[in-house]
């Protein structure tokens, strides 16, 4: 029962801790597919 | 006689050859080479047109009018030619957007896309998986619940080691998660949103989708445990023929011998393998959108090796657009996951209320001995004898 409690955290830990990476990882769509002369953020 | 009787085979198969293309290409000097009357009349039946004539009608600057002629504005090519190359996907297009799919401005692979993704796709999944639920509850009323026959020892064999155990909760977990997430997705405009409405299917859309993205590192990285761990013991065993003769015993009083994993948790292993590996390419392919496209090439082997012609699907097609790619993933991610959603409905049935004593494996690890015998009787055997030596081994010599 532990274990399967550790595993589900684990999960979470990993989902939030994947988007972060992925978020900075360059693969967002404004990343992807505008040139740089378009400012999204702005 | 017999390079003659060659002759006039390959003579027979070039007049037949000759007479199949003069079949297929009909007259179309009425329209000045445009498509018929028959031909729209063949699409609307949903015969296969061969749309050649269209795709390679895009003009040819060759032939190009002087710039300073009426016709020579557009370098050799009419409109109806320069719209033609771009839903063919033949134009020579520059894009200031720098996305992988920029240059694709015509994709006509998306209404077959949505009609089967809304259509056959959800209907067929769907009663798949309800079709699996009424079964097993079924099998419940039937056979009731599969009990130890035996009388308990109160002893207990440990049958997974935690990280084995973390391994499969991580993997179950994940995957009931992006089961769920991934039905909200498919169900969310056919069902959801009649039922709920936009505003609370939009929240809960947009919860599914970080959900189904982000969880699937879970999946894949147990995935990865799980083929490791176990691997060496879902190998194919003799004793697994008899065992899934006997349908494991299920029907009948006494179980086949087994080892650790029985035929049919072996079948469960390489589906979850197998399966959950096709949906985690594929997953990727989504993730990244237009990085990872396989299906034209996936595609291109199946005609090569002749797959897909003996499957009846005929030729496929060997050129896709970007998007296609996506749309193709996206329906092959979608059917593997429900044949896999309802075979894991299945396992988790036989692993709490099918059986006494499965729980127990994942639950603590320790499995009743007399649970052990009965469905795992040569791993006992073997964990016995394992015991035994070991314990003489370590007994100090005297």
């Amino acid at each position: 029962m532990k274990i399967m409690l550790l595993a589900f955290l684990a999960i979470a830990v990993i989902a939030v801790g994947s988007n972060l990476i992925l978020g900075q990882a360059g693969f967002s769509s404004q990343d992807r597919a505008a040139g740089p002369a378009v400012r999204l953020d702005d | 006689m017999l390079r003659a009787l060659i002759a006039l085979m390959l003579t027979l198969s070039f007049l037949s050859t000759a007479s199949a293309q003069e079949k297929a290409v009909p007259d179309r000097s009425a329209t000045g080479g445009a498509q018929t009357l028959e031909d729209i009349m063949a699409r609307q039946r949903g015969d296969d047109v061969d749309n050649s004539f269209r795709s390679d009608a895009t003009g040819n600057p060759d032939s190009a009018a002087d710039t300073a002629n009426q016709l020579g504005t557009l370098g050799g090519a009419s409109d109806p030619e320069l719209w033609r190359a771009l839903r063919f996907g033949s134009a020579d297009i520059t894009a200031s957007n720098n996305g992988p799919a920029a240059t694709t401005l015509v994709q006509d692979g998306g209404m077959k896309w949505l009609k089967f993704r809304e259509g056959p796709l959800a209907k067929y999944g769907g009663d798949l998986l309800m079709g699996t639920f009424i079964l097993l509850t079924a099998f419940y009323f039937i056979r009731g619940r599969i009990t130890i026959d035996g009388a308990k020892t109160g002893r207990t064999i440990t049958r997974f080691k935690a990280i084995e155990r973390f391994g499969h909760w991580l993997l179950a977990g994940s995957f009931i998660f992006l089961g769920i997430t991934g039905l909200i997705s498919l169900f969310g405009r056919k069902v959801l949103i009649p039922a709920f409405g936009h505003e609370a299917f939009a929240f809960l859309a947009v919860g599914s989708k970080w959900i189904h993205n982000n969880i699937s590192w879970a999946f894949m990285l147990a995935l990865a445990m799980i083929f490791v761990m176990w691997v060496i013991h879902n190998l194919p065993h003799k004793s697994d023929i008899n065992w899934l003769l006997k349908g494991g015993g299920i029907f009948s009083k006494g179980h086949p011998p087994a080892k650790k994993f029985n035929g049919g948790q072996k079948l469960i292993f390489w589906s979850v393998i197998l399966l959950g590996t096709s949906i985690s390419v594929t997953g990727l392919a989504l993730l990244f959108p237009f990085e990872i496209n396989m299906f034209a090439a996936t595609f291109a082997k199946l005609n090569a090796f002749g797959i897909s012609g003996a499957l009846g699907l005929g030729e496929l097609r060997e050129t896709l657009a970007p998007h296609e790619e996506m749309q193709y993933a996206q329906l092959w991610h979608a059917i593997v996951s429900f044949v896999l959603m309802a075979i894991i409905l299945a396992h988790i049935y036989i692993g709490t209320v099918g059986m006494e004593g499965a729980y127990d494996a994942m639950g603590s690890g320790e499995v009743e001995e007399q649970w052990a015998r009965e469905h795992h009787s040569i791993w006992v055997d073997e964990v016995m004898a394992d015991t035994q030596s070991g314990s003489t081994k370590t007994t100090p010599a005297e």
